[in-house]
């Protein structure tokens, strides 16, 4: 080989792998869950044997004789022979977490099989009940027998040439091997009488040939291997002369040695370094679509620009419009690239499930809504932890045992959906259990004893759900006392607002609880609020603010410590002064003359006080720990259009300090 | 240089194959599954077709079969590739019309020296 450097095909064919995999874990777990089809086992069977024969092909051998030992178990119960049991369903997901494995190891360069991967292939020989060998063993090829020549007669049957064969390739190949001797061409009895009733498509001609030199046997039946079928055949050799070896119709002619070990392994793998995206070709196509739309526009303004005059300013005006519609195509195009459909994250669940549910003694409706989704490809990486903490929470301590929901009056098997929609501006990811709900009475004595709260404190349903997001609030060993929740709910929270989201839950005692992530649709661009606050701007993003007003005096009271709050749709709400938080001179201190902004983070709201709103703008966030420091109700900062710098406020940041006011007081 | 079909539904594979096949002269279309494969036929003609058995939608043999039956195709070889150690589906895929097959794993030499032996 090496005329071809297969290696830029690994990174593919690795992505195609575990995109098989994934298959091949849902298909089982349907198969488990009590579906059936051939479907099914098509899939799963087809998925273990493109990359068996991938793997062969790019040269990872370890990868093939592995999944070659699952493959033929496999291609049993495709064919009937074996039952799709419990057994071998366990048996082929751990197939699947092994090559996983696997397939990530030869990524790393590192060793690929390990004791795990050959303790399952011994398993899975066992299950077979045969002590198969590795895979695609090589045919040996016989010595050269010591022979003159070869005594070839070779009569094509009709619809030879209709299966594409040509028997110049035969004669051709035949010279290839030896001195080729035509000794006789006949037509056969069976050939139409007249030209006119001769079809073209068909064949009615023989041959006897002569092939002079020392030829192997299996070399000559090597070239009529895709005849079999199509001809007769019969092979003598030249220096024996004795009965005819060889048969008719061709049926045993000895496969080609056409298959080689697998074992020709390079060594090196192309660097797997750096993420890369599959992207759909209508995004690509409306992104070209655009371009051009922004070139024709660019174009039209340079003409415009070669001979202006003030008459022809409303034209200009209407082509700098186009060229900023085309702008704001062009950019939501491009941000369209990295949006991928979450059903990617929501693919592992099905197999998370599957694997509580036996841990746990629980049963479990698992139900996916909204996977095609799209979110960007930075949050759906690091969206999926959060996830996997919620589901396996409300597993384990939101879903009762089976026995618990009978007793309750519920099915004994319990739903758990995840469910992902747009809403607004944003994605909302919701993990909700028709479990028990919180049990407030717990997390109560947990906060009392934990002294977060006071004795005899009466809990709002907010205040609970608040509770269980504080760090530490609950450990693993205490899990089983609560049937609420708490398990690492803090690094929940934190991996969510990291993303520029919110998190909160609902629950009803009884009925089960829903926790609702919610995320920006990308982290490199928000919608703003421009406002002024003394002679800086502040940029709130849209998304979080509720609503604007101005407050009279009166609206305003002042609680002890300093602290005040107004009343806004029943609540009350604090006020957070932005000129004190950011401390910024000549601003607007008197609330009458300001404007309050109402900013919501998940259900917690508080209105910060600016001078006035200046407009507003998109806003490319660039980060500030990069240029400076971390600041806490700072998100980031951006670049207006007057080219002057603009903080931009963090929400959740920001509620958190305003709920600060209210608890100091 | 041949025009070349290459219908396989691991993106990895075709492209290999197709790269391979470019690399030596040759005009490649791509095809992932036998349907498509089909409706590439129709609008075009190929010298030669190199298929996949397995895949969905449409499997490998099921596709030899229907091309068969289009006139265009009477004649024109087409190559099973399979991983089939089993010599039942190279018979199955040459009972549906194909002219013969290539073994994988092939390297690209090995895929080259057989379009070659096809193609002259």
């Amino acid at each position: 080989m090496g005329t071809v450097d297969l290696t830029q095909f690994h990174r593919t064919f690795f992505a195609e792998c575990l995109e098989g995999l994934e298959a091949m874990e849902a298909a089982l777990l349907e198969l488990d869950g009590g579906a059936s089809g051939s479907d099914l086992v098509d899939t799963i069977f087809r998925a273990a044997h493109s990359i068996k024969g991938g793997a062969a092909t790019f040269g990872f051998a370890d990868i093939a004789a592995f999944t070659h030992v699952a493959e033929s178990l496999l291609s049993e119960v495709r064919d009937g022979h074996r039952a799709a049991d419990p057994e071998l369903i366990e048996l082929m997901l751990q197939v699947v977490d092994c090559l996983r494995g696997m397939i990530e190891r030869t990524r790393a360069h590192q060793p690929v099989a390990n004791a795990d991967s050959e303790a399952l292939r011994v398993e899975l020989l066992r299950l077979a009940g045969a002590a198969a060998g590795p895979a695609a063993a090589a045919v040996p090829t016989a010595p050269a027998p010591a022979v003159r020549g070869w005594q070839i007669r070779l009569v094509a049957l009709p619809h030879m040439l209709q299966t594409g064969n040509d028997p110049l390739r035969v004669f051709r190949e035949l010279q290839a091997l030896g001195r080729l001797e035509v000794k006789q061409a006949f037509v056969l009895e069976s050939a139409p009488g007249s030209l006119a009733q001769l079809d073209p498509t068909q064949c009615f001609l023989g041959w006897e040939l002569c092939l002079h030199g020392a030829v192997a046997r299996a070399d000559v039946a090597g070239v009529f291997d895709w005849l079999e079928g199509d001809c007769e055949l019969t092979l003598t050799a030249l220096a024996e002369r004795r009965a005819p070896v060889a048969n008719a119709p061709a049926a045993g002619v000895p496969p080609a040695p056409a298959a080689t070990p697998a074992s020709k392994a390079a060594a090196s793998v192309g660097s797997v370094s750096g993420g890369s995206i599959r992207v759909d070709i209508d995004k690509v196509d409306a992104l070209i679509n655009m371009m051009g739309e922004l070139v024709i526009t660019q174009s039209m303004l340079s003409d415009l620009g070669e001979h202006f005059d003030m008459t022809q300013l409303p034209r200009l005006r209407d082509r700098l419009v186009h060229l900023e519609r085309n702008t704001r195509e062009l950019q939501e195009s491009v941000m369209r690239i990295r949006m991928l459909p979450i059903g990617s994250v929501f693919n592992r669940f099905p197999r998370l499930v599957h694997d509580l549910e036996r841990k746990l003694d629980k049963r479990v409706d698992l139900q996916l809504r909204g996977e095609h989704t799209e979110l960007d490809k930075t949050v759906l990486e690091k969206i999926g932890d959060p996830l996997v903490h919620l589901v396996r929470n409300a597993i384990d301590h939101g879903l009762e045992t089976p026995a618990q929901r009978v007793a309750a009056g519920k099915s004994e098997v319990g739903t758990l959906t995840l469910d992902a929609h747009h809403e607004g501006g944003n994605i909302v990811v919701e993990v909700s259990d028709d479990g028990a709900g919180l049990n407030h009475a717990a997390i109560a004595a947990k906060a009392q004893q934990r002294g977060l709260i006071e004795a005899d404190h009466d809990l709002s349903d907010d205040e609970i759900a608040e509770l269980i997001f504080q760090p530490g609030f609950s450990t693993a060993d205490q899990a089983t006392d609560l049937s609420g929740r708490g398990v690492g709910m803090d690094v929940v929270r934190r991996n969510v607002r990291d993303l520029g989201g919110s998190v909160g839950v609902r629950s009803a005692t009884g009925k089960g609880s829903t926790f609702t992530i919610t995320l920006p649709l990308t982290l490199a661009i928000i919608e703003g609020l421009v406002t002024a606050v003394g002679s800086e701007r502040y940029i709130v993003p849209l998304i979080s603010v509720v609503e604007s007003l101005r407050l009279h005096p009166d609206a305003v009271r002042k609680i002890a410590g300093g602290g005040e709050v107004f009343s806004f749709r029943n609540a009350y709400l604090p006020i957070l002064r932005l000129h004190q938080a950011f401390s910024c001179a000549d601003a607007v201190t008197a609330i009458e003359r300001g404007i309050v902004v109402v900013v919501e983070d998940g259900t917690r709201r508080v209105g910060l006080l600016v001078d006035a709103l200046v407009g507003q703008q998109q806003a490319v966030i660039k980060s500030l720990e990069a240029h400076y420091r971390r600041v806490r109700g700072i998100s980031g900062a951006t670049v207006l259009s007057d080219g002057s710098v603009a903080l931009i406020v963090d929400v959740g940041g920001i509620v958190q300090l305003g709920l600060g006011c209210k608890q100091a007081a | 240089m041949a025009k070349i079909l290459a219908v396989d539904d691991s993106v990895s594979m075709r492209g290999m194959v197709a790269f391979t096949l470019r690399g030596a002269g040759h005009e490649v279309a791509e095809a992932e599954n036998g349907q498509l494969a089909l409706d590439l036929a129709q609008t075009g003609t190929f010298d030669l077709v190199l298929a996949d058995v397995n895949m969905p939608v449409m499997d490998g043999i099921t596709m030899v079969r229907a091309m068969r039956a289009m006139p265009a195709y009477k004649g024109v070889p087409i190559l099973m590739l399979t991983t089939e150690s089993h010599t039942e589906k190279k018979l199955e895929g040459k009972a549906a019309g194909a002219t013969g097959w290539l073994v994988k794993p092939f390297d690209p030499d090995q895929l080259l020296a057989t379009v070659k032996r096809v193609l002259g």
